[in-house]
């Protein structure tokens, strides 16, 4: 048994049938990568384990139990985080305070001691500062950064801050989509180093959506092939790579 | 004493009372994207509870000042309970539409329930004018300013540094991405509607003390449009400079052009400058040029 088990999923909108029948088992401590065409609904499924889209059937299961009475705010707190496609910051606060928002979840004092900023909210405030500084800046290498608004960086170093907010929620589950996508090479390095050493060192299950098929086989553990919201294949990188069904989706019928 | 001088300072003083309704716009704008034109009614019910408490119940200032607050902050919870929570995704238009009937409720509401007839506050600060050494102003004012002036500078704090503060900065910034930090978007909504209300009806009670009310007192409302417009819909440093530059403005178009045209000069000029800054700077001054990449 998974970490997370997706069983039988099928998504549709209006007359659109976007995911039909996606299962997916990911295991625990490892990276999962999912890949397939754009438009293969790939995006569709972490926003139904997200809980942006209500699945019209199927289960979603994190760590045996099952999400779908789960509202969308209260999956972070059960240790499930997210980085965009887009990416999803917040554009006017700083790099700190983007970070810091991601152990939202997870702060205990109450409404009133917060406005009013006294006591143990402050002491606990301080203390979510000194992690987020000690732990998450420095080992995403972002230390000369840290107070500057997130809209004035270039663009792989908001993927990174994404990343830094996603892991300040202490995810057990680490969902990334298209983490590297528009970056250069140095960028793409460096962005797949950090996810591997999330895995080993922090002991996070991630489930990847990518298109940079470098990064898929150097990094991913297990790799599922969407097309047309149905899983065609999975297995490790290397079959993947060479099964039938996947070398059509992505390069086309072979000819004569 | 210079002429300048005095309506300068009675801008101001004015000004940071626009501020603070304005800033009763401004939250709920920019949590929840809706453009509440019932501000300036949330602002004449704020003055009619203060009125009750105060002159009907006889209590004293500060627990009605409190109380005042409370009610305020239940009227923004109900009205987004009721009626906008059941209205998100629809068109913009129908949900000004929407605040713009419940402004003509809640006016016709106040009249049910105090009558139409003009009332006045009793005299709550000591009444002798307050002399600056360069300028004088009206006690009313002083004190209306100086309740106006921190009011917004703790929900400036509030919004800033404190923890729903922030989570409702990162609501109003990207709403997905807010959820999936694990806010709970739907009451950051509620809260906003809540904190908008306190504003607008600590705006006014001030307004009530300095100059009576009525139920009509919501038209008043008006004015924060040119200081919304002025400072960008969703700034509230925009809103607070907003405010102080229309009370500037009226008071000096007042001073220096009433002679000339008539007393109505005061109430058109900030209504003048909106146009012309709209013709600008369409976004206001301090406002955000929303950019979706899709």
């Amino acid at each position: 048994m998974g970490i997370l088990e997706v069983d039988t999923l099928s998504l549709s909108f209006g007359g659109l049938q976007v995911l039909s029948d996606v299962s997916l088992d990911v295991s625990e401590g490892r990276i999962f990568a999912i890949i397939g065409p754009n438009g293969a609904g790939k995006t569709s499924i972490l926003n139904c384990i997200g809980g942006f889209y209500r699945p019209d059937a199927g289960r979603i299961a994190f760590d045996g139990r099952d999400l779908s009475r789960v509202s969308t705010d209260r999956r972070a707190a059960l240790g499930l985080a997210r980085t965009f496609q887009n990416i999803a910051l917040f554009h006017g606060m700083t790099v700190l305070d983007n970070i810091k928002l991601g152990a939202h979840a997870h702060l205990k004092t109450g409404l009133l001691a917060s406005v009013l900023y006294w006591g143990a909210a402050h002491h606990e405030e301080m203390q979510l500062r000194r992690e987020v500084e000690e732990e998450i800046i420095d080992f995403l290498e972002i230390e000369d950064i840290r107070n500057l608004p997130v809209r004035a960086l270039p663009y792989g170093l908001q993927k990174r801050v994404e990343l830094g907010r996603a892991l300040a929620m202490r995810p057990r589950v680490l969902l990334m989509d298209e983490p590297v996508a528009g970056m250069n090479a140095e960028e793409t390095e460096d962005m797949a180093r950090f996810i591997l050493d999330i895995k080993e060192e922090r002991d996070v299950t991630i489930i990847l959506i990518e298109h940079d098929m470098n990064v898929i086989m150097d990094i991913s553990d297990h790799v599922a092939v969407i097309n047309f919201g149905r899983k065609i294949a999975e297995g490790t990188p290397e079959a993947v790579a060479d099964h039938p069904e996947v070398i059509r989706a992505y390069l086309g019928e072979k000819k004569g | 004493m210079d002429i300048f001088l005095q309506l300068m300072v009675s801008g101001v003083a004015v000004g940071g009372i626009y501020a603070l309704i304005a800033l009763g716009f401004v939250l709920i704008y920019k949590a929840t994207s809706i453009l509440n034109f019932a501000t300036g009614e949330f602002m004449m019910l704020g003055a009619y509870f203060c009125y009750t408490f105060l002159v009907l119940l006889g209590l004293p200032v500060i627990p009605t000042f409190l109380i005042v607050m409370l009610c305020a902050a239940l009227l923004g919870f109900l009205v987004e309970r009721l009626i906008l929570r059941h209205m998100l995704g629809q068109p913009t238009i129908s949900i000004v539409m929407a605040t713009i009937g419940l402004g003509s409720i809640l006016t016709g509401l106040a009249e049910i329930l105090w009558s139409s007839d003009f009332k006045s506050f009793p005299q709550i600060f000591p009444r002798a004018p307050i002399d600056l050494g360069f300028a004088i102003v009206r006690s009313n004012m002083f004190y209306g300013f100086l309740i106006s002036i921190t009011a917004v500078i703790v929900f400036s704090l509030i919004f800033k540094y404190a923890k729903v503060g922030i989570a409702m900065r990162a609501t109003a910034n990207d709403q997905m991405a807010a959820y999936s930090m694990g806010i709970n978007v739907r009451s950051m909504f509620t809260l906003a509607w809540a904190l908008g209300a306190i504003a607008a009806g600590l705006g006014g009670v001030v307004i009530g003390n300095i100059g009576g009310i009525q139920p009509n007192l919501g038209q008043i409302g008006l004015k924060i449009f040119p200081v919304v417009i002025l400072g960008g819909l969703d700034s509230i440093g925009g809103a607070i400079l907003g405010g102080f530059i229309i009370g500037v403005v009226e008071n000096l178009a007042g001073g220096y052009l009433g002679p000339y045209f008539g007393g109505g000069v005061k109430d058109l000029a900030p209504f003048v400058l909106l146009v012309m800054i709209l013709m600008v700077k369409p976004y206001g001054l301090f406002g955000k040029r929303e950019i979706e990449r899709l």
